[in-house]
C-alpha cells in the first residue's frame, strides 16, 4: 500500500442524522465512504487525498428495499450481491440486475453499492445506464432536508453532479412501468469478468403492434458522463424497428456519443461497437 | 520400463504447506530491528541527472538514503555483461531506473518519503521503437543500438529464389508481455562485517544474485550467501532482476547496519521489471509447386529495452526456433536485439520463442494458401524427420514424429470436420458470431542453448543422513513449478525408496550445489540427470561396501546408511554435468548441435469471434506433446495448461500500453490477462519417446506450451473471420479494425 494511513481520518456516525450533522458542521470537509471498493483502489495506489472520511456502511436509514405498486425503493448502500438476488429487481428490472452481476468481483459486489457507483460518478460505471433506462429517481438528504431528483439529469459533466457538500444519496426509486417492455444489456469489456467497461449499452421499448411506442436508452464509456441518448429515443418513437431506421438512429447516435482513447480501448472501437450494439437492440425490439 | 514412482502423479513435496499458509514467502519473514526499503525512480525515459532534493515535511535525518556513491565495488549489475548501473549516477536510460534508495521502519511513512524526493532531469532525446532504434535515430547503446546480432546460414539462400514456384513475404508482430507471477518480487538483505552479505528472497536462479553481489561489493565468493524463500511463481521474471532487488536491499542494510526488506507492489513490479521482448519479424519463403520448402530467408528483431540484461540470449533461443520443426535445404536467420528506452525486457518463458514461432507458424497457413493446399499439407510435406537437418545444422537423431502428434491432435479436436462446418456456416453473412479452427505446429529445445551446458558445468551434490533420509543439495528452485516433487521422485526412483524419504534441501548458495540457473526447460532433463546419477552413485557406495544387498526394503536402506556414516563419516556424492561427446556447436558459425533435446507438439485452437464487437473466446484447446518420459502426469499437464493459459494472454488479453517508454496500464485492472471464464477447457495429452540422457527418459516442457498457443489462436481467427492476423495481441480494437474498417 502506497498509502500514509496516519493522514487518514475516518469516523463512523451511529445513524443517519449525526452522519448529515458532521457534514454540515464541516461542509465539504467529510467525504463519505460507503463500500470503499473505488475508494480503497486509490488509497492502495497511494493516489487518495488525505482527507476525512465517514464510515457511512452501517447506517441502516441507507439500507433496504421497499416495494409498492408504483415503486421500488431501493436504499442507496444496497449491493450488487442484494441487487441481483432480489426476486422482484430480476423479474421486472433485468437490465440492473445484469450491470449488478457483471461489474467487478464476487468481493466487489459483495461491497460495492448502488449509491457509491453513482457518486463515484464514473462515465464506466455499469449500473447508471441501467438505472437511466428505468428512468430512477434519487433522494438526497442534507441536514437541511431532503429533495428528489430525476437520475438522467444527475450527472453533468466528467465527474460532477448535482450533489452539494453536505449532501448524501439516500434512496433509489424506480417506477414499476418497464416489465412488459422488451429490454437489452450488454457490456463489452476487457474480459468476460473482472472487467471495466469499454462499452455499456442499456435499452428498453415499449412495443406495440410491431411500433416503438415508447423507448429508453443509455451507454457508458463513451461520453464524459453516462450517456442518455435522447435523440436516439426521439428518432425511434413511432417507428417499426427493422432496417429502415437503423441507418438514422445509428447516425444519431455517433452524433450523440463522444469517446474518447484511453488504456483500455480507442474512440473508434466505441463509436463502432455503439453503432453494433444499437442494431442488435434493434434486432431484439423486432425478434 | 517399470517404474516405482516416476510416471506417478505423487503429491507435491510443498503443496500441504503451501494451501495450509505455512509456506512462508519473504514477505511473511521478519527480522528484529529491519528496515523497509523503497526505490525512487527516474520519471525520465533519458537524461542527465542534475539534482536530487529531498523536500517536504518529512524526518530526513531518519532516513536511510542511498545513492550510487555508497556502491563499495563495481556500479553495475553482472550479468553477462556489465552495462546495467545498479543505481543510476548521472544518466538514466529509462523511465523508472533506479536512482535513489530510501529505508525506515515505517513503511507508510517511507511512502511518503519516496513521493517527496524531487529528481530533476534535463532530459536527452529518447527512442521507444525498434524502428527507431534500428534506424539508428539516436544513438542510445554502444555505437549502433545493437546488442547482439546472429546469422544462421544454411545452403544458398540467393540461390533458391530463381527456381522456386512461389514466394511469399509476411512480416509479423508480437507484444511485449508481463510475466504477473502472484506474489511480487522481493528480498530482505543483512550485511555485517562478521557474516558479510546475506539475502533471502523470491527468485529462480540463487548463483545469479551471488555472483551479482559479489561483483556490487568487490566480496569474496565465501562473503555473500544468497538463499531462496519460498517463491510464488517466477516464469523467467525472477531470472535476473532479483539481483537488481538484492542489491538493492543490501546497499540499504550495509549503510544502515540493519536488516532491509524491499517488497514491490504490484504496481512498482509491473512498471520497473522485465517483460517478454516485443519482436518483428520478416519471412521469404520460397517453395517449389508441389508445396516443398526451398529457402526460408527470415529477419528477426526484439526489443532489448534500455541495457542489456540477457537480451542476447533470448535472441539466440528466438533465433535458432524461427525456422521451426521443418525441414529446408536453403535457410538464412539474420536477428538481432536492439536498444530502446524502455525498462530492460527480459526472461519469459519460452525466451525469444514464442516471437519467432509465432511468425512462422502464422506465416506457414499464409503460404499455404499461397500455394493452393491446406496449412496441414504444407505441414506434411515438410516436417523434419529424424536423420535430416535443423536449420542450424543440427541433424536430428531422436525419434520425431510430428505427422503422428497432429494427426492425434485432429482426432482430437475434430479439426477436419470441423474446418469444413465453420468455413460453410461462416459464409452465411447473417451470422453475428463465426467460428474458426486452426493450430501450429513447433519443437522446443531443452537446455541451455549450443555450449552453454557445458560452460554452466552443473553440480548436485546429494547425502544419506544416518536415518535413511536422502538430502538433495542443488540451486534449482522451486517456484510453482514442481522442481522439489520430480527430483524427490527421480531420486526415490534411483535409490528404490519412496518419495517421503528424500528431502529438498533449500537453495543456500553456502550449502547447495551450483546446479545452474532454473531456466531454460532445463531442471527435469539437465538436473534431474544428475540427481539421478546422484542417486546411483549413493546407492553403489552402500552396495559396493556390503552395507546393502540387492531387494532391500526402505528400513534396510536406512540401516545400511546408519552403519556407513559410523564407519566412514558423511555418506556425500557430488555429480558434475558432463557434455556428451557427440554434441557439437559451433558458436561463430552459430550452426550445430543446438539443444541434446527437443520436445515436439501440435495445438489446436477453436475461436469464436463476434463481429459486432470483434470480442473473440477460445471455445476449445488440445495441446499434444511429445516430451520424453513423463515424471509426474498431474504435474506435467499442469504446467501444459498453464502455459496455454498464459499464451491465450499473450495472444488476444495482455497489451502493454506504453508511453514514452513506460508502461501506462500497471494494474491488473486494465493490464487484461484472461480469468478463468475467459478460458476454454484446455485438453493435454504426451506422447512419450524415453530420451536417453535425460533421467527415466524424461525431457524439458516448461516453456514448450507458450510457443504454439499463440499463433494457434491467430491462425483459428484468420479461418473465422478471413482477417490476416499480423500481429499479436489480438485486440478487439485492432481486430474490429482490420473486420470492417473505421467510419469515426
Amino acid at each position: 500500500m502506497r498509502a500514509y494511513l496516519p493522514a487518514y481520518e475516518m469516523e463512523t456516525p451511529r445513524d443517519l442524522e449525526a452522519a448529515l450533522g458532521r457534514m454540515a458542521s464541516e461542509p465539504g470537509v467529510w467525504r463519505p465512504f460507503a463500500g470503499g471498493t473505488d475508494l480503497m483502489v486509490l488509497l492502495e495506489a497511494g493516489k487518495l487525498p488525505h482527507q476525512k472520511f465517514l464510515n457511512i456502511w452501517n447506517l441502516a436509514e441507507l439500507r433496504g428495499m421497499e416495494v409498492s405498486s408504483e415503486h421500488v425503493t431501493l436504499g442507496a448502500l444496497t449491493t450488487y450481491t442484494e441487487v441481483q438476488r432480489n426476486k422482484t429487481l430480476l423479474r421486472e428490472f433485468p437490465l440492473l440486475c445484469r450491470a449488478a452481476a457483471e461489474t467487478g468481483s464476487v468481493a466487489t459486489q459483495n461491497r460495492g453499492t448502488l449509491g457509491g457507483n453513482i457518486a463515484n460518478a464514473s462515465p464506466a460505471a455499469d449500473s447508471p445506464p441501467a438505472l437511466i433506462v428505468y428512468d430512477a429517481e434519487i433522494e438526497i438528504v442534507s441536514a437541511g432536508g431532503s429533495r428528489w431528483v430525476h437520475y438522467a439529469s444527475f450527472h453533468t459533466e466528467y465527474k460532477k453532479m448535482n450533489l452539494h457538500a453536505g449532501e448524501l444519496i439516500r434512496r433509489i426509486r424506480l417506477l414499476r412501468t418497464h416489465a412488459q417492455w422488451k429490454q437489452y444489456f450488454r457490456k463489452v469489456g476487457t474480459r468476460r469478468a473482472q472487467a471495466i467497461s469499454k462499452i455499456c449499452f442499456a435499452g428498453a421499448a415499449r412495443v406495440e403492434a410491431g411500433r416503438i411506442a415508447d423507448v429508453r436508452i443509455a451507454l457508458g464509456s463513451v461520453a464524459p458522463t453516462v450517456l442518455h441518448a435522447v435523440r436516439v429515443e426521439e428518432l425511434l418513437r413511432g417507428q417499426r424497428p427493422g432496417s429502415a431506421v437503423l441507418q438514422a438512429a445509428q447516425d444519431a447516435l455517433n452524433a450523440e456519443i463522444a469517446p474518447i482513447d484511453d488504456m483500455r480501448s480507442t474512440a473508434p472501437y466505441r463509436r463502432n461497437v455503439a453503432r453494433n450494439l444499437l442494431a442488435e437492440f434493434l434486432e431484439v425490439l423486432a425478434g | 520400463m517399470e517404474t516405482r514412482v516416476i510416471g506417478k502423479s505423487v503429491p507435491r513435496k510443498e503443496g500441504r504447506k503451501k494451501v495450509t499458509g505455512r509456506a512462508r514467502y519473504v514477505d511473511d519473514l521478519s527480522f528484529p530491528g529491519m528496515l523497509h526499503g523503497v526505490t525512487v525512480r527516474s520519471p525520465a525515459a533519458r537524461g542527465r541527472i542534475r539534482a536530487i532534493r529531498f523536500e517536504g515535511e518529512i524526518p530526513w535525518h531518519e532516513f536511510t538514503v542511498v545513492t550510487a556513491k555508497d556502491i563499495p565495488g563495481k556500479n553495475c549489475i553482472a550479468l553477462l555483461i556489465e552495462d546495467q548501473p545498479c543505481l543510476a549516477a548521472e544518466f538514466v536510460n529509462h523511465p523508472e531506473e533506479a536512482i535513489v534508495l530510501l529505508a525506515h521502519h515505517d513503511k507508510y511513512l517511507l511512502e511518503e518519503a519516496r513521493r517527496a524526493v524531487r529528481i530533476e532531469i534535463e532530459p536527452l532525446p529518447a527512442i521507444f521503437s525498434i524502428e527507431d532504434s534500428r534506424a539508428r535515430k539516436e544513438i542510445i547503446w554502444g555505437q549502433d543500438n545493437i546488442f547482439k546480432s546472429f546469422c544462421v546460414d544454411k545452403g544458398d539462400v540467393d540461390g533458391a529464389w530463381a527456381s522456386a514456384a512461389f514466394v511469399v513475404e509476411g512480416r509479423y508482430e508480437t507484444g511485449a508481455q508481463e510475466q504477473l507471477y502472484i506474489e511480487p518480487q522481493g528480498m530482505i538483505a543483512q550485511v555485517s562485517e562478521a557474516e558479510g552479505v546475506t539475502v533471502w528472497g523470491s527468485l529462480q536462479c540463487p548463483h545469479y544474485v551471488h555472483k551479482a553481489l559479489m561483483v556490487l561489493f568487490g566480496l569474496p565468493r565465501e562473503r555473500i550467501r544468497v538463499v531462496q524463500t519460498e517463491t510464488g511463481g517466477g516464469f523467467g521474471g525472477k531470472e535476473e532482476y532479483p539481483s537488481m532487488i538484492a542489491a538493492h536491499a543490501a546497499l540499504l542494510a550495509r549503510k544502515s547496519g540493519r536488516p532491509v526488506k524491499i517488497i514491490y507492489d504490484r504496481a512498482e513490479d509491473m512498471v520497473a521489471t522485465t517483460k517478454r521482448h516485443p519482436s518483428r519479424t520478416r519471412h521469404v519463403t520460397a517453395l517449389s509447386r508441389d508445396g516443398r520448402l526451398l529457402a526460408m530467408d527470415i529477419d528477426f528483431t526484439v526489443d532489448g529495452g534500455a541495457y542489456e540484461t540477457l537480451s542476447p540470449v533470448v535472441l539466440s533461443r528466438g533465433t535458432i526456433h524461427a525456422a521451426g520443426p521443418y525441414a529446408c535445404p536453403n535457410v538464412r536467420i539474420r536477428s538481432r536485439a536492439v536498444a530502446t528506452n524502455a525498462p530492460p525486457h527480459g526472461a519469459f518463458r519460452g525466451f525469444g520463442a514464442p516471437q519467432s514461432v509465432f511468425a512462422l507458424e502464422r506465416h506457414l497457413d499464409r503460404v499455404a494458401e499461397a500455394v493452393g493446399i491446406a496449412p496441414d499439407e504444407l505441414r506434411r510435406r515438410n516436417f523434419i524427420r529424424e536423420g535430416q537437418t535443423l536449420a542450424v545444422g543440427q541433424v536430428v537423431k531422436e525419434k520425431v514424429d510430428m505427422n503422428g502428434l497432429m494427426e492425434r491432435a485432429f482426432a482430437l479436436s475434430g479439426y477436419h470436420a470441423k474446418r469444413k462446418k465453420f468455413a460453410a456456416a461462416n459464409s452465411d453473412p447473417r451470422g453475428a458470431i463465426k467460428k474458426g479452427i486452426g493450430f501450429a505446429s513447433f519443437l522446443h529445445g531443452a537446455g541451455f542453448t549450443g555450449s552453454g551446458e557445458e560452460y554452466l558445468a552443473s553440480e548436485v551434490a546429494m547425502e544419506a543422513m544416518a536415518d535413511g533420509t536422502v538430502h538433495i543439495l542443488a540451486g534449482s528452485t522451486e517456484m510453482g513449478q514442481g522442481t522439489n516433487t520430480i527430483f524427490a521422485q527421480i531420486a526415490a526412483e534411483a535409490l528404490r525408496l519412496d518419495c517421503e524419504q528424500i528431502k529438498i534441501i533449500q537453495p543456500d548458495t553456502a550449502y547447495v550445489a551450483n546446479s545452474g540457473p532454473t531456466v531454460a526447460s532445463r531442471t527435469a532433463m539437465i538436473v534431474g540427470k544428475l540427481v539421478e546419477t546422484a542417486g546411483l552413485g549413493l546407492l553403489k557406495s552402500l552396495t559396493d561396501g556390503e552395507f546393502l544387498q540387492p531387494g532391500y526394503t526402505a528400513a534396510d536402506f536406512s540401516r545400511a546408511c546408519g552403519e556407513y556414516v559410523a564407519k566412514h563419516g558423511p555418506l556425500k556424492t557430488f555429480v558434475k554435468y558432463e557434455h556428451p561427446r557427440d554434441l557439437h556447436w559451433d558458436d561463430l558459425k552459430y550452426s550445430g548441435d543446438a539443444y541434446g533435446a527437443y520436445a515436439w507438439a501440435v495445438y489446436v485452437a477453436e475461436v469464436s469471434v463476434d463481429i459486432r464487437t470483434a470480442e473473440v473466446r477460445v471455445n476449445d484447446f488440445v495441446a499434444v506433446q511429445e516430451v520424453g518420459k513423463v515424471i509426474n502426469p498431474v504435474l506435467a499437464a499442469g504446467q501444459i495448461e498453464g502455459g496455454v493459459a498464459q499464451g491465450i494472454g499473450f495472444a488476444l488479453y495482455e497489451n502493454v500500453v506504453w508511453q514514452e517508454g513506460r508502461m501506462v496500464n500497471a494494474q491488473m485492472t486494465n493490464y487484461v490477462m484472461p480469468t478463468s471464464v475467459d478460458l476454454p477447457a484446455i485438453r493435454v495429452y504426451f506422447e512419450e519417446i524415453p530420451y536417453g540422457r535425460g533421467p527415466a527418459g524424461a525431457k524439458g516442457l516448461g516453456e514448450l506450451p507458450l510457443d504454439g498457443t499463440a499463433p494457434a489462436i491467430a491462425n483459428a481467427i484468420a479461418q473465422a473471420t478471413g482477417v490476416d492476423v499480423r500481429q499479436i495481441p489480438i485486440t478487439a480494437e485492432t481486430l474490429l479494425e482490420m473486420l470492417e474498417g473505421v467510419h469515426a
